[in-house]
């Protein structure tokens, strides 16, 4: 877990990856979930977001 | 000279060309090979998507094309993500989505894991599981179609027999709470194959003294199972439920074929809703939001695609 956080502090791209990869499952569950309205709301940022975050981070050192 | 592909090139090119390219760079010539290509994909791919990006914040309609377009900011966003309706169209797809990948995984693992066993006639079953694929899905939401048939329906009859129940006393494809299924056993009967032979790569991947090191360790097959196949084939298991995601999320002729997205909404996924709103109601902009929505998810879920099939290379 701490090798995760320094990575992250580091910019190295796997961690930051594996964060990307989180927001964007995250936003897909939130998208197609039947529990709150609000979750579906905002899902489309997080996907957004992860997207973004995933094909900047992919240009990271290893 | 000798008479290679590269001399016979060389001399069918006209002269006047010949004269042009003499004086160009290798990288000069890579580019002009490249160049079509380059642009086709800019004019097929990349143009449209601005295009769909640009309209998704106006109120243009294309049955009016004439209309002034005004501009509505996030407006077409906030009312696709607000709307309960299209909320429900997600859970559909949703329901689609887990269900279909879910039996696709099972039933296509354990077909796999029987198959990687030698027996007589391997070979003929792997092409005869292996049929449904090849089919067109217009083909097959055809005659699914005559098969969920109440009255004449062989799937009825075949529910019937094992059930006690009347043939005609339920029907697959008009009920709110079977119609559900009815696509869902569809599509798992066509892609399940697909599964099986990703499955059946990973498990022939496998290397055979990694299972006879755990025989001399006396490790009991159920063990091996967990410890050797499971994990080993997992990559390959993750490739196969991302690839039938992104294809599912996306499905749209099996479904249009076999049910029309009804009845009622019940099987609209999000790209029968996305036509509706398209090419029936003529919302263009609006349309082109909940397309670029659809778009984001399905580019974030193939992000991850790619580099799960990196890391299955990297193996």
């Amino acid at each position: 877990m701490s090798n995760f956080f320094s990575g992250i502090l580091r910019f190295k791209r796997g961690p930051w990856e594996m964060l990307a990869t989180i927001l964007i499952g995250l936003g897909v569950f939130m998208l197609m979930q039947p529990f709150a309205l609000w979750l579906y709301t905002y899902s489309f940022i997080v996907t957004l977001v992860g997207t973004v975050m995933f094909i900047i981070v992919s240009h990271f050192k290893e | 000279m000798p008479d290679t592909p590269a001399t016979r090139a060389a001399q069918a090119t006209p002269a006047s060309v010949a004269r042009k390219i003499k004086g160009l760079s290798d990288r000069a010539i890579a580019w002009i090979f490249v160049g079509p290509t380059i642009f086709l994909l800019l004019a097929i791919n990349i143009f449209p998507l601005i295009w769909t990006i640009q309209l998704s914040f106006t109120n243009f309609k294309a049955n009016r094309a004439g209309r002034e377009i005004k501009n509505v900011g996030l407006r077409n966003y906030e009312r696709i993500l607000t709307d309960s309706d299209i909320w429900l169209n997600m859970q559909a797809t949703a329901h689609f989505l887990f269900w279909t990948i879910f039996f696709q995984v099972l039933i296509g693992f354990t077909l796999a894991y029987l198959i990687n066993k030698k027996f007589k006639g391997n070979d003929l079953w792997t092409t005869i599981i292996v049929l449904p694929m090849m089919l067109s899905p217009a083909v097959v939401g055809n005659f699914w179609k005559f098969l969920y048939q109440p009255q004449i329906g062989l799937f009825n009859y075949v529910v019937a027999f094992f059930s006690g129940k009347d043939p005609s006393s339920f029907e697959m494809l008009g009920s709110v709470q079977l119609a559900p299924w009815s696509i869902v056993i569809v599509d798992t009967w066509m892609w399940t194959p697909f599964v099986m032979l990703i499955c059946l790569a990973g498990l022939r991947s496998i290397p055979d003294y990694i299972y006879e090191a755990a025989e001399v360790d006396r490790a009991s097959k159920l063990r091996q199972f967990f410890t050797i196949t499971i994990p080993m084939v997992l990559p390959f298991l993750m490739l196969a439920v991302l690839f039938r995601g992104i294809e599912n999320f996306k499905m749209f002729d099996l479904v249009v074929q076999l049910t029309g997205g009804g009845p009622g909404s019940t099987t609209e996924l999000t790209s029968i809703n996305l036509k509706r709103e398209a090419f029936e109601k003529w919302r263009t902009g609006y349309a082109s939001a909940y397309a670029i929505i659809l778009f984001v998810t399905v580019f974030g879920l193939a992000s991850i695609y790619v580099k799960a099939l990196n890391k299955v290379k990297e193996r």
